[in-house]
Order: structure tokens, then sequence, then C-alpha cells
């Protein structure tokens, strides 16, 4: 499970970072998504993965999984989507005010 | 006394939430209302300054959670100081936003600028590493509205690539606090100091790598070599009251530096102890030196303008780097007066701008500016000032800079690429100076369709830009007893051991 989760973290940065450098706007907020996506994750295994552990106190539980990053990650994901939502309207405002989609508003693959 | 330090924060938030309900009431209720919870947020910093200078910390338990698991708020001297710089800032800002008519551009500029101060206010005062993201958030969220305000096409590609670069920082910032949460196993920033302090040798690595990669996003908030490039454009194309306000957030990231690393990997960390200081001090004098040139290489007032913060940051990234504790206090002094002559800077900018008419700020001879006389003396008190010529603030803080970079074994570096670049911003701004007041000419041109004759609400405007720049002189004048001030106040920050026992233990600190 280690691996298969170190894999899919490190698939989703590379995909974002590449996305990211496109320099076109729609990418660029795929590529910030992915990210956002690797990030979540990332802090979540950073409390060590744990299947089938109770977060919350119960008189039966074996173990305990820790609860602080699955908070931590609930803010992040509440920040990256009203931040991805920001995003997608500026770069709507951007296309319609220069004509293009580059992140420069100059010619290069305009839509 | 005891809900004091949290008072700073909910202030704007009401404030905010409160001008947002009012808006159907017009903008003149708004503008009431924005600028008195501005200036009462200016009473109560000060209020609360000098209480920090005679107190000692406060700590500020949310929901009575004792830390570490709880969310806590930090109030020391430095946050205090920031807190203090940060409402003189806004008062000065707003009022000019509001006497030009520029808050009418656009709709919720109140509201957004109260959510600007309530971000600010929470990242200097939070103890806790993951509620500096969170408030970091809210503030580059109300800056990218804000950085938008007005419209225009220049402006929205420049906030497109501010955004943008910010979004990335943000993801790097998450990645790093995951690293150092699975790390030392807390968040909170003097229980992560406690856990560094007691760290097996097998974890250094991560430690540090995550330490590194949290002084990368520190790093890109107050634009540091090589992260800086999204500044110039998105300073100068923004309104100038947003840019004045803007003065301030760069100096965030060395805040948080001076926070976070100082106090994490401070004296007691072992062998990570202030291993963060020489990328800051090599890095610091790469900005220095790259700023001097984008000071000299502008073709445009407000573009210089923006570099001559760039060239403060680094300043201050240089002075924090020495890691001693007059390096400290030197760097505390520049920044209040750096902060403090940008936001002047960019308004007197505006000012100027207003009155070439169609020439703006380009470096082309225009015709005579109505006040030049005034208006020349305050950009050639202003310049004095950012080149650190004497008599004046600025010579004072570099002096004292120099001065501590001396007990530093890269002192022949810093001294060398501090005096040269000072002497790049000179000749750059005396060429600047020259244009825009000198080299004049008599008669308008056939091309010139609209130059105005008077600049409309000098007199208003005027205020703001005195109220900034009053620090200049202030700060000379007070220099002994400012210093005195900046001195307790670098000791009070460095004193970690201090912080964590004040926040692991209340009834240490929280008198």
């Amino acid at each position: 499970m280690e691996l298969l989760i170190a894999l899919s973290i490190g698939v989703l940065v590379a995909c974002g970072v590449y996305l990211v450098l496109r320099a076109s706007t729609f990418p660029v907020v795929m590529g910030l998504t992915l990210l956002s996506y690797a990030t979540n994750l990332f802090l979540f295994a950073m409390g060590r993965l744990a299947i089938g552990v109770p977060a919350i106190v119960r008189p039966d539980a074996a173990g305990y999984a820790d609860p602080l990053p699955q908070a931590l990650v609930l803010t992040a994901i509440v920040i990256a989507f009203g931040m991805t939502a920001f995003a997608i309207v500026l770069a709507l405002k951007a296309r319609g005010e220069t004509g293009s989609d580059h992140v420069d508003g100059k010619g290069g693959e305009s839509s | 006394m005891m809900h004091l330090p949290i008072l700073p924060i909910l202030l704007p938030l009401l404030a905010g939430i409160l001008l947002l309900l009012l808006r159907p009431l017009g903008l003149q209720v708004q503008r009431m209302v924005g600028f008195a919870a501005a200036f009462a947020l200016l009473m109560l910093a000060v209020w609360l300054f000098d209480s920090a200078l005679v107190g000692q910390r406060q700590v500020y338990a949310l929901g009575d959670w004792p830390a570490p698991f709880g969310i806590t708020l930090v109030f020391d001297q430095l946050a205090a100081l920031m807190l203090l710089v940060t409402a003189i800032l806004a008062v000065g800002a707003l009022w000019y936003a509001i006497v030009t008519e520029i808050d009418a551009q656009g709709s919720h500029f109140h509201v957004l600028f109260q959510m600007q101060l309530f971000g600010l206010n929470g990242a200097f005062l939070t103890g806790d590493a993951f509620n500096l993201f969170v408030f970091f958030e809210v503030l580059l969220l109300a800056s990218y509205s804000l950085l938008l305000h007005g419209g225009g096409k220049e402006r929205t590609v420049a906030g497109l690539h501010y955004v943008v670069v910010n979004l990335v920082g943000s993801t790097v910032f998450l990645f790093a606090l995951g690293a150092l949460y699975g790390a030392l196993g807390t968040l909170n920033i003097a229980d992560m100091a406690a856990k560094v302090a007691a760290l097996p040798a097998e974890r250094e690595g991560l430690v540090m790598a995550a330490g590194l990669l949290l002084l990368l996003v520190f790093g890109l908030k107050a634009a540091m070599f090589p992260l800086y490039l999204w500044l110039p454009a998105a300073y100068a194309r923004t309104s100038a009251p947003v840019a004045a306000l803007f003065a301030v957030m760069t100096k965030v990231g060395v805040y948080a530096i001076i926070r976070v690393h100082g106090t994490v990997f401070g004296a007691d960390a072992g062998n990570l102890a202030y291993f963060y200081a020489p990328w800051l001090l090599g890095l610091g004098l790469i900005t220095l030196v790259l700023a001097a040139l984008g000071v000299l290489a502008a073709f445009r007032l407000r573009f210089q303008v923006a570099y001559l913060v760039l060239a403060s940051v680094a300043m201050l990234l240089i002075a924090v780097g020495l890691h001693s504790e007059t390096g400290l206090a030197a760097a505390l002094y520049y920044l209040v007066h750096s902060t403090l002559l940008a936001g002047g800077l960019f308004l007197l900018a505006d000012v100027i701008v207003r009155g070439r008419g169609t020439y703006a700020d380009r470096f082309d001879p225009g015709l005579r500016l109505p006040h030049h006389a005034l208006l020349g003396g305050l950009f050639m008190l202003a310049a004095v000032a950012a080149l650190g010529l004497p008599p004046l603030s600025g010579f004072l803080g570099k002096l004292w800079i120099l001065q501590a970079a001396l007990e530093h074994p890269w002192r022949w570096a810093v001294l060398a690429t501090v005096l040269m670049s000072s002497a790049l911003l000179l000749i750059a701004l005396a060429r600047s100076g020259s244009v825009l007041f000198y080299k004049v000419k008599d008669h308008a041109d056939a091309a010139d369709p609209e130059l105005p004759t008077q600049i409309p609400a000098f007199g208003m405007s005027l205020v703001a830009v005195v109220w900034l720049l009053a620090a200049v002189p202030l700060l000379v004048v007070l220099a002994q007893p400012v210093a005195e001030i900046m001195q307790q106040i670098a000791a009070q920050t460095l004193d970690t051991a201090g912080y964590r026992a004040a926040v692991f233990d209340p009834a240490v600190g929280g008198k």
C-alpha cells in the first residue's frame, strides 16, 4: 500500500507540474487541481497509513488513526476548492479581456 | 486583558462582515465604517504595542484547549510591532483610496480591504504552522481580488501570474507542513521547536528538507531570488493604495522566516541550529544585486518603486541571515522604515502619475507638474531615504545592518554588495528624479491630447503620502528610543526557550 500511495503522489505531482508549465490557462488550472490532490494525499499519508482503525475514541478500539491529518486535509480541500474556483473565473476573465488563453495574454495558442 | 490578543483578528473580520451587510446603503456609509474600523485597529495596535513592551508574551488558547492540542495565538513584541506597522499603513492606504475614489472603481473594495487586514493580523498572531497557512490563504485570497480591483487588461494578466504563482506556493507550503508533521508529529511552532531539539539523528535530513521547503515558500512570499519575478509587474500594475498595502505583504514572508525558522531551528536545535541562515544571507545578496539592476533598468516610475520594495526585502533577508541579535534588531528597524516608505512612495508615484496626464509614469520628459516644488521635494526626501543616504532613516538602518555584518565571516561580501547596490540605486533615482522634475517641456505638443493643470483631490491625497512618509524623519529624530525598543524586541524574539515556556505553561507568559 505504501508503494501505491507514494507512486500516486509522485505521478500526480509530475502531471501537475507538467500541466502548470504549459502556460495556457486551462492546463494550468488542471495542473493546480492535480497538485492539490497530491498534497491532500500526502498530508493524509503523513499521519501514518492504517486500515480499519477509528479516529475517534471507542472503548473496544485496538488502535487509533491519527485524526489531525484528516482535519488538515479537510481544511486544505476547502481552501483548494475556493482557490481553484477563483483561478477558473480569473482565467475566463483573462480570456475575455486579452482574447487569448496564454497566461501572458499574448498570441501563442489562442483557442 | 485575557481576550486582548484575539481582538486584532476579530475587529477586521467583524468589520468586513458588517461592510458586506451595509452594501445597500451606498458607498459613503461603507467608507465611513471601513475607515472607522481601520482607525480603531490603529488605536488598538498602539495600545497593544504599548502593553507588549512592558509585559510578557500573552498566549491565547482558542476554545481553551491547551497547547499543543488546540490552536494557540501568541502575542509578543514582534507580533505587536508588525500589527502596528500594518495598521499605520492600512490607515494611509485606505484614506488615499477614499479621497481619490479608487474604491469606487469596483465592488467590495472595503470588504476586501478588511479581509486583507484580517489575514495579515492572523498571520502575525498565530502560534501554529497550519493556521499560518490558513491565514496566508485568507490574506492571499483578499489580495488577489484587491490586485484586480479596477480591472484592465494589464492588471488581469499580472493578476493571473500572481495567483498561479501563489497557488503553486500554497501547494509547496502544504507539502512542507506534511513532511514536518510526519517527522515531528506536531504543527504547533513551540512544540515543533521542542521536538527538533530532541530529534533522533536519522530524521535530521527529512526535517532539514522540510525546513528548506518552508523557506522556499516564505521566500516566494518575500520575493527572494529566484522567486521574485512575479513581484514587479503585480505591484506596478495594481492600483496605488493596494500597492501601498502590499508593501507589508513581502514583509509577512520575512516575518514568517523570523518566527518559524527562528523558533524551530533556533539555538537549541542541535545540528540544525540556524542551518537556514547561510541560505538566507546568500540569496539575500543575490536578490539585492538583481533589485538594484531592476531599479536601474526600470522605464516606468511604478516599476522602479516595485524594484525598490525588492531591494528593501533583500536588505531584510541579509540582516536576518546574519542571525545575530544586532542583525535582527537592525532588520526590524529597517522593516518599519522600508514598509512605510514603500507605501508612501507608491502613493506619491500615483499623485505624480495623475499630474502627468498621458505621460503617466513613463520616464519621458512631460510638461511641468502642478505643485512641482512640493512633489519634487517629497520625491527627493523619499529617494534619499530609500537609497540610504544620510541623514534619513534609510541611512541609519543600512548602517546598523552593516555594523551587524562586521561580526559575520561574510562581512566583505555583504559590505561590497550593499554599498555597490546603493550606488546603483543612487544613479537610477537621480536619473528618474531629473527626468520627472527638471527635464520638462515648455509647451504642450500637438501629440499631447489632454494634460491636467490641476491634480484632483491633491491636498487630501497628499495627507496620506505625508502620513506614511512622516515615518522617515520620525525614525531619525526618535532613533535612540526606537533602537532600544528594537533591541528589546529582537532579544525577546531570539529567546526561544521563553517562547516555548510561555506556550506550554500559560502561567509563565500569560499574565
